[in-house]
């Protein structure tokens, strides 16, 4: 059995274990377990992988595996990874690992929403094993739908609303990825459905002139692509922590990763004809978002906002179509996962105990809740991009790497796009400066606890990734920018 | 060719006629009406019926008038299944107090409708073809109209027959003219007859509108909202699923091998007829509260997305269409399955209303409607999924794309209104819901059913397999 179909199969047996555990701790119990596994595979799986590429392995995907499914129309469940995926697997598990704890004490109906969170989770792990289209599609759905549940039964705010959107925006995105997949698929000469296969056949130019934009705005809309992001907002807001955690901690990633390795990969010469004019929206996304989040007054929104503008600069950097610039969109894909998630954990954490997010209604906080207080301030940091943590490398490397391009439309987007780190230190340290510090001004708030164990494990390991990636970041990056190569040779012309 | 050999080669025919008599029987020799005695007869037989032909079966008689492909066999097992799965579900209500009496001709009427569309699609001339189709049309009218002290059923039962003989007389036209420019009704000697003059264009127009009706494609829809909400609901589910499957199995089945040379002319026609289809009857089962009647219009969008599959007019797009229409069979028959089981216990209320909460009593039923719902909005990786990216892919690949994209976009009004449900039974607050109830085992066995079909019918791919290795014209 090849490792990477583990990914699949142990959010299985964990639904399993979920439908038929009988009370809330052994929910809890099957969910550590099962998130534990998932968490030491990942990092078993990175060891592993960096292992055999010392050893030399050139191969551009290893762990292959490929089981004929439908025949009739070449579609296989065949499974491998790269750099790329490696490091975005081990992202997902980090967040579904974390995700556990933040949702430890979530009311009512538990068992479900774990069910639902883990048929989530099983999508997205399915989606970065898999190289055979139909089946990376076939994930990228699964990942879809239980977020309306997920926000709809156990969210906050206008959930019905948000929910309803969220999910309706993205289907129609998949509608646009549906039409894409199938143009790709019989541009190609309707003879497999692999990824990789794909690649090495010629797909018309007509072909991919058409179907490009479908592939690219079907996943763009779920990397919060401009003018298709505004679920994100609505849909973050009104999410549970754990899910607004894995929703912009991973499921956005599916976006961009998408859009680099369907798009992108497989259709060159469409991205050639449409790359300026995606590159133009990525741009407005990155300012845009960063502007909008500077009006906000709810701590959810700003932070959807952000990862607005973040997403929208992975899109950018992938846009830029040179190595370091792919490497550094990679790179800010696994910082804002992180950093994000980090966020929303602890805004979840501030919101079970003050029941605000309006940024007018808190101050002081510092004294009250050290702990999530010094979290904040670190997350707050990162995401400005602070050297040390992980948001510093990712976007340095993202602007280095935009900036080769010699011609004046490139370094004109880039250098708009660069605005967005100022704008991003404005929200965060306005944010900072009004929740955290300063008196308290509501008495209620001066009977409130610090966080409890649970939540503090959480938070400590998403801080400890989020160091480890900005301190040492040159075995990722190194990960990375090989499997990043053949993507971009492809590229170039 | 002797009589004895006719027979056998139309084996499945003779074992159903068999089983029809043999509950006729039963249903005349009980003391007094039994339906628990007569569900159980009707339920054994077809399982026997099932076992008999799972076997797929060429074979021909009668000069030709009768010709049975395997993949017509197969089709035929198919819509046996499913009714099978309509009379598991059907118990409760007939032990109702005021339809006790009917049971037997519940069981009966199916049967010869059944028995109707296995003439349907193996016939081998356009007058088989139309004997097979009354027979399931006529007897389907009394079926509508069963509850006939109810005032909607005795209703729908008028509309439905009216539209029906309608529908015939067009087709009838139709096939009056193809006799009239080719001096035939034999399918194989009319392939290289018809070239497309206008006449047999007219007559093409006309045998589609016939069985536009049947489908209930738009711009021939209208009767089916009223008949479907008055009529008992296993009746609903029966005629949503298996008059339905039958029909755009024949239908594509008969415009590729006989107006096979009119191609262009029948796949615009189809291409415009189907996206129309899809997106009125969307736009208005967005307005339903009344699920039976928003069941209407989600079926008018089903089949126009069956229907995709025959603008590809190959093999690929025959298997896609009967695969399609499995998948459909287990989703549509668990959702009125739950319908059918709610309604039993609420007076016959049929409101979305009347749902909300519902997970809090009856989480199980509601797990099965929400899974039925996904499969049918085409979530993965539920069955649905699998069978729209199947005819999506034979639709593409005949070059509808445009058409293709357009039925896309509507899979996305459809998940809005199939939400709805979801939201209602999951989210929305209800004071009074639904009290927790089990159903009867043969109900829960129908479900359960429904529900594995559901989950395995998309995720081993030897159904599919298997249509695609028979798929022939």
């Amino acid at each position: 059995m090849n490792i990477l179909s583990l990914f699949v199969l142990i959010p299985l047996l964990m639904l399993l274990g979920l439908w038929i555990a009988r009370n809330l701790n052994q929910v809890r119990g099957v969910m550590v377990a099962g998130s534990t596994l998932l968490l030491i595979l990942s990092a078993y799986l990175t060891v592993s992988y960096i292992g055999l590429r010392n050893a030399g392995a050139t191969d551009e995907m290893l762990f292959t595996d490929s089981i004929s499914w439908y025949a009739p129309l070449h579609i296989c469940y065949s499974v491998g990874v790269d750099g790329i995926s490696v490091v975005m697997l081990l992202l997902s598990a980090i967040i579904v690992f974390t995700g556990t704890f933040a949702s430890w004490k979530l009311q009512p109906l538990t068992k479900e929403y774990f069910l639902w969170f883990t048929l989530l989770s099983t999508g997205v792990f399915g989606f970065f094993i898999s190289t055979d289209l139909f089946t990376m599609f076939m994930f990228y759905e699964v990942a879809l739908i239980p977020m309306y549940l997920l926000i709809g039964v156990w969210g906050s705010g206008r959930k019905e609303y948000a929910a309803m959107k969220l999910t309706l925006m993205l289907m129609g995105g998949s509608a646009f990825l549906l039409i894409g997949i199938l143009g790709i698929y019989y541009g190609a000469g309707a003879e497999t459905m692999n990824v990789l296969e794909i690649a090495n056949k010629y797909i018309p130019t007509e072909i991919q002139r058409i179907f490009f934009p479908a592939v690219f705005l079907g996943f763009g809309v779920l990397g919060a692509l401009f003018p298709f992001h505004t679920w994100s907002p609505d849909g973050h807001a009104s999410a549970p922590t754990a899910v607004s955690m894995l929703h912009a901690g991973v499921l956005m990633k599916l976006g961009g990763y998408g859009c680099f390795r369907v798009a992108m990969y497989l259709m060159p010469t469409g991205a050639a004809i449409w790359g300026d004019l995606f590159l133009i929206l990525t741009t407005i996304s990155v300012v845009y978002g960063a502007f909008s989040a500077v009006v906000q007054t709810d701590l959810k929104y700003i932070n959807a906002y952000s990862s607005v503008s973040h997403c929208g600069l992975v899109l950018f950097a992938l846009l830029m179509m040179t190595r370091v610039s792919a490497t550094g969109a990679i790179l800010q894909m696994l910082s804002h996962g992180l950093m994000t998630a980090l966020f929303f954990a602890l805004i979840g954490m501030i919101y079970g105990r003050t029941h605000t997010r309006d940024i007018r209604q808190l101050s002081g906080l510092m004294k009250i809740m050290p702990f999530l207080a010094v979290g904040y301030v670190i997350a707050g940091l990162a995401n400005l991009g602070l050297p040390g943590l992980s948001g510093f490398i990712a976007e340095m490397t993202v602007f280095v790497g935009s900036f080769q391009h010699t011609d004046s439309f490139h370094r004109i987007c880039t250098i708009i796009a660069t605005t967005s780190i100022v704008i991003t230190a404005v929200y965060i340290l306005r944010v900072v400066g009004k929740i955290l510090y300063g008196t308290c001004k509501n008495p209620e708030h001066l009977k409130l606890t610090d966080a409890t164990w649970d939540e503090r494990f959480a938070v400590i390991c998403l801080i400890v990734a989020v160091a480890g990636l900005g301190l040492a970041p040159y075995w990722v990056s190194n990960v990375i920018s090989s499997s990043v190569e053949p993507i971009i040779s492809q590229l170039s012309f | 060719m002797d009589i004895t050999t006719a027979l056998l080669s139309m084996q499945a025919e003779v074992s159903l006629v068999a089983i029809l008599i043999i509950v006729l029987l039963t249903d005349l020799f009980l003391k007094e009406s039994n339906p628990r005695m007569m569900q159980s007869v009707s339920c054994i037989l077809l399982v026997v019926q099932l076992a008999l032909n799972i076997v797929p079966t060429a074979g021909e008689a009668f000069g030709g008038m009768y010709h049975s492909t395997e993949m017509a066999s197969v089709v035929k097992t198919i819509l046996t299944a499913g009714t099978l799965l309509v009379f598991l579900q059907s118990g409760e209500w007939l032990e109702r107090e005021d339809s006790r009496r009917k049971s037997g001709e519940f069981y009966l009427l199916t049967l010869s409708t059944l028995l109707g569309m296995y003439f349907m699609v193996s016939s081998g001339s356009f007058i088989l073809f139309y004997i097979g189709l009354e027979l399931a049309s006529i007897p389907m009218a009394c079926l509508v109209a069963l509850d006939k002290y109810r005032h909607h059923s005795a209703e729908a039962g008028a509309k439905f027959i009216l539209n029906a003989m309608f529908s015939s007389a067009l087709m009838l036209y139709g096939i009056s003219m193809v006799y009239g420019t080719c001096g035939t009704v034999y399918f194989a000697d009319l392939t290289s007859a018809l070239t497309g003059t206008p006449l047999q264009i007219l007559a093409m127009v006309f045998f589609f509108s016939g069985l536009g009706f049947k489908l209930s494609l738009v711009p021939f829809h209208m009767w089916t909202p009223d008949v479907y909400q008055g009529a008992p609901t296993a009746v609903t589910g029966y005629l949503s699923v298996i008059s339905k499957g039958a029909a755009a199995f024949a239908l594509m089945s008969i415009l590729v091998k006989v107006f096979g040379g009119m191609c262009e002319q029948w796949s615009l026609l189809l291409s415009i007829v189907i996206v129309v289809t899809i997106t009125i009857a969307n736009i208005f089962a967005i307005l339903q509260t009344d699920l039976k009647r928003f069941m209407a219009y989600s079926s008018i969008s089903q089949a126009g997305y069956i229907m995709l599959a025959a603008l590809a007019g190959d093999g690929q797009g025959m298997s896609s269409l009967v695969y399609y229409i499995v998948v459909y069979i287990v989703a549509n028959l668990a959702i009125f399955g739950v319908i059918s089981a709610v309604e039993q216990r609420t007076n016959g209320c049929v409101e979305r209303s009347a749902y909300a909460g519902l997970y809090r009593t009856n989480p199980h039923l509601t797990l099965v409607m929400t899974l039925a719902l996904f499969s049918l909005g085409g979530i993965p990786p539920f069955a649905g999924f699998f069978s729209k990216f199947f005819v999506f892919a034979a639709a593409f690949h005949d070059g509808h794309w445009l058409v293709v994209f357009l039925a896309l976009i509507n899979t996305i009004i459809s998940l809005f209104y199939y939400l709805l449900i979801v939201k209602a039974m999951y989210i929305t607050p209800n004071d009074n819901p639904v009290p927790t109830f089990r159903s009867s085992a043969l109900m829960r066995t129908s479900l359960l059913l429904c529900v594995a079909g559901i989950i395995v019918l998309g995720l081993f791919s030897s159904i599919y397999q298997l249509l695609s290795d028979v798929a022939t014209f």
